[in-house]
């Protein structure tokens, strides 16, 4: 086993350990954090397929984030107020059943990747990080100008959605569908990259002529792992509208793009727990220094100015050693 | 609808734009000479708008304002140039955007420290209020006119410098061979710094500017910085003509499109479905221009073919 697996594994652990001791402690705020390290990390496996493995530096995951946010919000909105979501050309309910919405979610977000992706992969570099930022912008700004759905208010979902045999008001029980669509991710994660298209998605980073001189086309291979990626991070988008309840154009804005890119970063590109380590380190230090002062924010800048100028290869490089996938 | 409202319309993006350019030009300078993505320009808008604001508070005169907003940024600039962004220039471009977005937040919450979180206001300098008449019959305010008049003024020093002095020379060819340029004894550091602080300065000028319109708070700069990093994207990124174009045509869509999309849905739909679906296109259309132009042309209008 090398070190990194078992830095892994007892980050997994970690996180499944503390919301449960808070469990029996009857901290039930700590469970909530916990979730959300949860749903951050899924969001960040997702951009790490784009970002870590493929080198595609997208500044607009926000998109997809917000997109899944408000799949799970309208539909769950439309069955709370029996209205049906679609009339013509047959009727298409809302509804609250978790396992209807992950997977309109997953369809919504990648359809839209498939849009954004075929229309950014034409750029490169700089380019592209900016041109998936203007798409994100489009989004939020087209959000808060919709009047429908709550516009800049955002949409209050009143009840969590549900999940057969569960009852997912109970905070704990949240965490485990959320803990367990994380390992799902990451053992896709695991899968993908050591899969042919995972190793085709590599070469298409370090060296685009040589793969297409063996006969595989970079854009192809590209253009599936970001729609793969939007998909994942839509998919914490929805968990994240049923954790807070609430959905708001906020979940689109340039800010989430940023933050899911530093739980990235600061966990390490391209690392498979990356992602975790980054958002639990991130919301941890969110709730220590918030406890500290009011302007916890300039230390956390600080910080990561250190992080990134003096510890590259992020958390888990610092734990692990060695240069990971990248 | 007049064409008087609709000249002033136009005015009103022109201005809009001119403001763009001058955020944009720091920020496609340092791009262009350095290949820096610097998420912390917007940052340096509001140092320059702060310290405009506060000077103006303490002495009572505006222009000795304008000239601190100057100072402030360009000073500023070169501190974070030397302390953090120096040690970027060989890193890729996902490190450089992870610790500039880490410096927004320790500008954004110091200045929030300093200040506190309410807005500061600053007034339009007496000999600047009040409105002239253009020919056609416009009143048009002096400020915003003023505004274009030196964005005018400094967009052809800023071409001057480069095009026609031994600094600009210098820049030039630092963009196309630091080393070479670095063997022939110019000093790179200090060009750099000295690049950066320019740039550092212009945006301090546009925040300084802008302050007068709308309110100087913690946060500001990050919508002008998005509309900027459009701007340099669309024009073609190290490209100051680009950079110039890029804002002028940003401006005038946004003004514009705001002006005309709800009025033109409006000879279709009812008047309150116009005037959503208008203004959601409205917000929505620099950043449809900018997709198209990066469809059709990967690298903006004025951006290097390689």
């Amino acid at each position: 086993m090398t070190r990194e697996t078992t830095v892994n594994i007892a980050l997994a652990i970690a996180l499944l350990a503390v919301p449960i001791g808070a469990q029996f402690a009857d901290h039930p705020f700590i469970i909530t954090l916990s979730t959300k390290v949860a749903i951050f990390a899924i969001a960040g496996v997702g951009l790490n397929i784009a970002l870590g493995y493929g080198g595609l530096i997208s500044f607009g995951h926000a998109a997809f984030f917000g997109l899944g946010g408000y799949a799970a919000g309208i539909l769950a909105s439309q069955a709370l107020n029996y209205e049906p979501l679609v009339t013509w050309p047959f009727e298409i309910q809302g509804t609250t059943q978790m396992l209807i919405i992950w997977p309109v979610a997953l369809c919504i977000c990648g359809a839209a990747a498939l849009v954004i992706g075929a229309m950014s992969l034409r750029t490169g570099g700089v380019y592209f990080i900016m041109i998936t930022l203007a798409f994100a912008q489009m989004i939020y700004y087209f959000a808060i100008s919709w009047p429908a759905y709550g516009g800049e208010d955002g949409l209050s979902i009143y009840v969590r959605s549900k999940f057969p045999g569960l009852n997912t008001l109970d905070p704990i029980t949240f965490f485990a569908i959320c803990f367990a669509l994380l390992i799902a991710v990451l053992g896709f994660s695991v899968l993908l990259t050591h899969s042919r298209f995972g190793l085709a998605l590599s070469a298409a980073r370090q060296n685009p002529q040589r793969l297409t001189s063996v006969g595989v086309r970079p854009f192809q291979v590209q253009l599936t792992a970001f729609v793969i990626s939007g998909m994942i991070t839509g998919l914490a988008g929805a968990l994240y509208a049923d954790l807070n309840r609430f959905v708001s154009p906020a979940m689109f804005s340039w800010h989430t793009s940023g933050e899911i890119m530093i739980f990235v970063i600061l966990g390490g590109v391209g690392r498979l727990f990356g992602p975790l380590a980054g958002a639990a380190l991130f919301i941890l230090l969110e709730h220590l220094l918030g406890g500290i002062t009011e302007f916890w924010q300039f230390l956390l800048g600080m910080l990561l100015l250190l992080i990134v100028l003096f510890a590259r290869g992020g958390l888990i490089g610092l734990l692990a050693g060695g240069r990971g996938n990248v | 609808m007049s064409t008087i409202l609709l000249f002033e319309q136009i005015l009103n993006g022109l201005q809009f734009g001119i403001m763009l350019f001058l955020m944009a030009a720091g920020l496609t300078l340092v791009f262009g000479v350095m290949g820096l993505i610097n998420l912390a320009h917007g940052s340096l808008y509001m140092v320059g708008a702060f310290a405009c604001a506060a000077v103006a508070a303490a002495t009572g005169s505006f222009w000795l304002g304008v000239a601190a907003s100057l100072a402030a940024a360009a000073a500023a600039g070169a501190v974070i140039e030397v302390a953090v962004i120096r040690r970027l220039y060989g890193r890729d471009h996902l490190d450089q955007v992870l610790a500039t977005f880490a410096l927004i937040l320790v500008f954004s919450e110091g200045t929030r420290w300093i200040f506190g979180s309410f807005p500061l206001y600053l007034n339009v300098p007496a000999s600047l209020s009040g409105a002239v008449i253009l020919p056609g019959g416009v009143a048009y305010p002096t400020y915003r006119l003023a505004i274009i008049v030196v964005g005018i003024i400094v967009a052809a020093g800023l071409f001057a410098l480069i095009g026609k002095t031994r600094i600009g020379v210098q820049i030039r060819a630092g963009e196309a061979d630091r080393e070479m340029i670095a063997a022939l004894g110019i000093d790179i550091a200090r060009l750099y710094t000295f690049v950066f602080a320019l740039g550092a300065a212009l945006a301090g000028l546009a925040g300084a500017l802008v302050g007068t319109i709308q309110s100087v708070q913690v946060g500001m700069g990050e919508p002008v910085l998005i509309l900027a990093f459009v701007v340099i994207v669309i024009g073609g990124i190290g490209s100051i003509k680009g950079a110039l174009v890029g804002a002028i045509l940003v401006g005038l869509t946004d003004t514009l499109g705001r002006f005309l999309l709800p009025s033109l849905f409006a000879t279709m739909m009812s008047e309150s479905d116009a005037t959503s679906i208008g203004s959601a296109l409205a917000s929505m259309s620099i950043y449809i221009l900018m997709a198209l132009v990066l469809i059709f042309r990967p690298r903006g209008l004025f951006g290097a073919t390689n």
